[in-house]
């Protein structure tokens, strides 16, 4: 079926018949959806966002939106929110048609919608920023009784909050919060979450979760946007996802669907999840690092006498908390940065300490966490970033007159062979998402045939399909006889691609795995070194 | 050199300035920047000044030159919000269109002679308070007193009620009112005005209270630049606004008295002696602006000092970030 919904699928049709929909004097459906959205569609400058967009939302459900970066989930719930205008399509709340020229409209049709990016205005108190933009109280912010309102709606649908604290104070979770308690104060029946589980730590989904069934429990609605498989498995009741702009699936039932299924139905094929691990085999030795101290942007020692090795064929993980030294360790590796003592030695040349050009010279690629600003020059084009290694060497200049037509013909090759979405190579990168960006980033490291590349977070922030085009170059590099030292906070992905693992805490290196021990890997994240760990397990044989 | 007299001339000089920098507060708290504010004072001196000559009624002059500076500003704000330019370049153009337009219509005026000016008056009880009596309550310009209103209702305005609310959340996070339906576009045009308003206000006070008449340029000579510096220097605070309004008043009328005297404190004055040394005094508060500014205009120390954070950014819907 190639990824769309079976409507004839036995499954479906009980599930629709029990609802009365495909009865259409029936209107038992009908009367339960709080929100009916009918072919919506929504263009932006280059973008069809949304094509002819249906979405159902019933009373009392948690609704996943499912969908990739860019596939048009946030534009259609922005449209529902009132933020932008539809160009085709009508809405109906409980039945009624409704117009929304501005999020305020909305909101008293009781739509709230909880974004990203969190609306809070972080110099202001939790209760200044739920009572902002309402009439009340008329001029003067006696604010005490008002504080205890929001206490009492918080403990009733298990937001706890502080009204006296001021947003900056509060961590991210409590801001969330906030923002669910902003819109549940203005009456909301219909809770949209864009992307809520983002920003957060582990318990907090865990805590969120919580609120989100307790909040169905007492009658709302929720809508969640998410490109996160396991989380729409674990909170959501049905789904509708999303690919490029159209439905893939509309409103069928969350329990049943495997992670496969979800994944193919967001990226329009099959999903590896597991790579099958071609044997580690690794050649002769292309970087070693001996004892490595330097500072990092602060002036703090980042990194306290590092030493690793890479080979030639094989993918070297380097695991840690974030902060704990990596970045520096990617950007001295790179000649970003200078070292206050030790070496780093690529092909046998000590290069420590040399430019970044030394570097480039010497084979090393290099795959910043920060795509944006390290990674690519944001206002240039795709042509300009994808040449940013080679403007130097014939055919793409001529000693110092840029070739522009063979730089433009070996960016179309590259954004062939890399599959990068973009309107033209004459486009910006800014205006690329993260998936393509790193696309850019990768077409433009990997065509310079690196023997040495320095990958970190290469994956962060990106959805399904976009990771694991990007984990699938990484290996095809490995398989080409390069070195890769793969920094990352991804546990599962550095045990899936690594052939050895090394672990990163306060700037030492605590050991290594070779087995993917995930335990071990953890203890070490934490501060112990591997050796105390074997003979931790020594001695309790 | 009477320290009572000095400091009570402080208080009014230092009156022109409290207007200024105080509808700068409202200005920039809605995130918009206006370096028109000389111009604009300038405006309102010279429309002030004129209508009461031709009129005989300063309280017309005060009206007039109030809503000439007001819709002076909308210029600023027109370009600012609606065509979301850069501000600080609107800005320093507002003040040399205010400057040269007051210029071409005060053609004259200084040769108009004496006008009628704002009343002056003790306040009966306040004026016996003994130094405070003196400094604040004797004998000042109606206007002086409004500023001591001003100061606190500003100051709870912005502080304390729902539309103070919503003018702090525009200059701070526009994105989170407008997603509330708070109109940004719509308060921020409205902040701009009464700048605007307070700014003419400003002007008419110099040139129908503190120092009568016109002196083309030298009316305002510069006051607007610092008032600017005393909106970063109050950290967008009406009560610290006054404090610092009134010091840089007294200052300006120490600097000139201060050379008056061949003795101060039973020592030859050095400034009494020397025109030079008087010429630097004067020069002193400038300087100040100028440092002001440029430690300001640097992003860790605006966050430091409480900057209005979306202050200098034009608010386009549906972009990320401010």
């Amino acid at each position: 079926m190639n990824g769309e919904v079976d409507f004839t699928s036995p499954f479906l049709k009980k599930f629709f018949i029990k609802r009365g929909a495909m009865d259409p004097k029936n209107q038992g459906l009908e009367n339960e959806l709080v929100i009916k959205m009918r072919h919506i569609e929504k263009r932006f400058p280059g973008v069809l966002a949304n094509d002819n967009v249906d979405f159902n939302l019933i009373k009392g459900e948690i609704h996943a939106l499912l969908g990739e970066n860019g596939a048009g989930k946030s534009t259609l719930m922005n449209i529902l929110a009132g933020l932008y205008k539809a160009d085709k399509g009508s809405i109906f709340v409980e039945g009624k048609r409704v117009s929304f020229n501005s999020p305020k409209d909305a909101i008293a049709a009781g739509i709230g919608m909880v974004h990203q990016h969190f609306m809070l205005v972080p110099s202001q108190t939790v209760t200044e920023n739920i009572l902002l933009g309402l009439n009340e109280p008329r001029f003067i912010m006696n604010l005490s009784d008002y504080d205890k309102k929001i206490v009492e709606l918080g403990e009733k649908f298990g937001l706890p909050v502080d009204p006296k604290a001021k947003i900056w104070q509060l961590s991210v979770g409590e801001q969330q919060r906030v923002e669910i308690l902003k819109m549940l104060y203005r009456g909301a029946n219909v809770l949209i979450l864009d992307e809520p589980t983002a920003v957060l730590a582990p318990v907090e989904i865990d805590i969120l979760f919580n609120t989100l069934r307790n909040m169905v429990s007492l009658g709302k609605s929720v809508i969640f946007i998410s490109h996160k498989l396991h989380e729409v498995q674990s909170i959501a009741d049905r789904l509708t996802v999303l690919r490029k702009g159209k439905i893939t699936a509309e409103g069928v039932e969350a329990a049943g669907k495997s992670r496969a299924d979800l994944a193919k139905l967001m990226v329009g094929r099959d999903v590896i999840f597991n790579f099958e691990k071609e044997a580690h085999n690794p050649g002769k030795t292309i970087l070693e690092v001996k004892d490595l101290h330097c500072f990092n942007d602060k002036g703090l020692k980042a990194l306290n006498g590092v030493s690793l090795e890479v080979c030639s064929g094989e993918i070297v993980g380097l695991a840690g908390v974030a902060g704990n030294g990596q970045r520096e360790l990617a950007d001295a590796l790179t000649g970003l940065r200078k070292c206050e003592q030790g070496s780093v030695v690529i092909h046998g040349d000590e290069t420590t300490n040399k430019s970044a050009k030394t570097s480039i010279k010497k084979g090393v690629s290099h795959i910043p966490e920060d795509r944006t600003h390290v990674g690519t020059a944001p206002n240039l084009s795709v042509t300009d970033n994808v040449i940013m290694k080679s403007y130097n060497n014939k055919p793409i200049s001529n000693g110092w007159v840029l070739n522009t037509v063979e730089a433009e013909k070996n960016a179309r090759e590259l954004k062939e062979a890399y599959e990068i979405v973009v309107p033209s190579i004459d486009t910006p990168v800014r205006l690329l998402s993260g998936g393509n960006l790193q696309r850019v980033i990768l077409a433009r490291e990997i065509s310079a045939a690196p023997s040495l590349m320095i990958a970190m977070q290469p994956t962060r922030g990106l959805d399904v399909g976009a990771i694991e085009g990007v984990q699938r170059l990484i290996l095809a590099q490995k398989k080409t006889g390069a070195g890769i030292l793969l920094i990352s906070e991804e546990l599962e992905e550095l045990i899936a691609l690594s052939d050895r693992i090394y672990v990163m805490y306060e700037g030492e290196i605590m050991g290594q795995v070779t087995n993917g021990d995930i335990d071990a890997i953890g203890l070490m994240m934490t501060g112990t070194r591997m050796e105390e760990i074997q003979e931790a397990g020594v001695t309790h044989e | 050199m009477d320290i009572l007299i000095i400091l009570q001339a402080g208080v009014a000089s230092g009156t022109v300035l409290l207007f200024a920098t105080v509808g700068g507060i409202f200005n920039e708290r809605s995130g918009i920047m206006n370096l028109g504010l000389e111009g604009m004072m300038l405006f309102g001196a010279m429309s002030a000044f004129s209508v009461t000559v031709s009129t005989g009624n300063p309280w017309l002059g005060v009206l007039v030159a109030m809503l000439a500076a007001g819709l002076l500003s909308q210029i600023h704000a027109f370009i600012t919000i609606q065509l979301q330019a850069d501000q600080v370049v609107s800005g320093l153009a507002l003040t040399f269109l205010g400057t040269g337009i007051s210029l071409v219509l005060g053609e004259g005026l200084s040769k108009a002679g004496v006008v009628s000016l704002l009343p002056a008056f003790s306040v009966p009880l306040l004026s016996h308070i003994p130094i405070i009596g003196r400094i604040f309550f004797t004998n000042q310009s109606i206007l002086v007193y409004v500023g001591y209103l001003i100061v606190p209702l500003s100051w709870y305005y912005i502080n304390r009620t729902r539309p103070g609310l919503h003018l702090r959340a525009v200059g701070e996070y526009p994105a989170a009112a407008d997603a509330l339906g708070i109109n940004v576009y719509r308060l921020r045009y409205f902040y701009v005005f009464v700048g605007g308003l307070f700014a003419g206000l400003s002007g008419a006070t110099i040139s129908l209270a503190i120092s009568p008449g016109w002196f083309s340029e030298l009316t305002t000579a510069g006051q607007g630049w610092i008032a600017i510096g005393l909106i970063i220097f109050s950290q967008w605070n009406p009560v610290r606004a006054a404090f610092g309004a009134y010091v840089f008043g007294a200052l300006r009328r120490l600097i000139l008295d201060i050379q008056g005297p061949a003795l101060i404190f039973g020592l030859a004055n050095p400034f009494y002696y020397n025109p030079y040394y008087g010429f630097f005094l004067q020069m002193l508060p400038y300087a100040f602006t100028i440092i002001v500014l440029v430690l300001g205009s640097k992003e860790a120390v605006k966050k430091r000092l409480g900057a209005p954070a979306a202050l200098g950014t034009p608010y386009i819907r549906g972009q990320r970030g401010l």
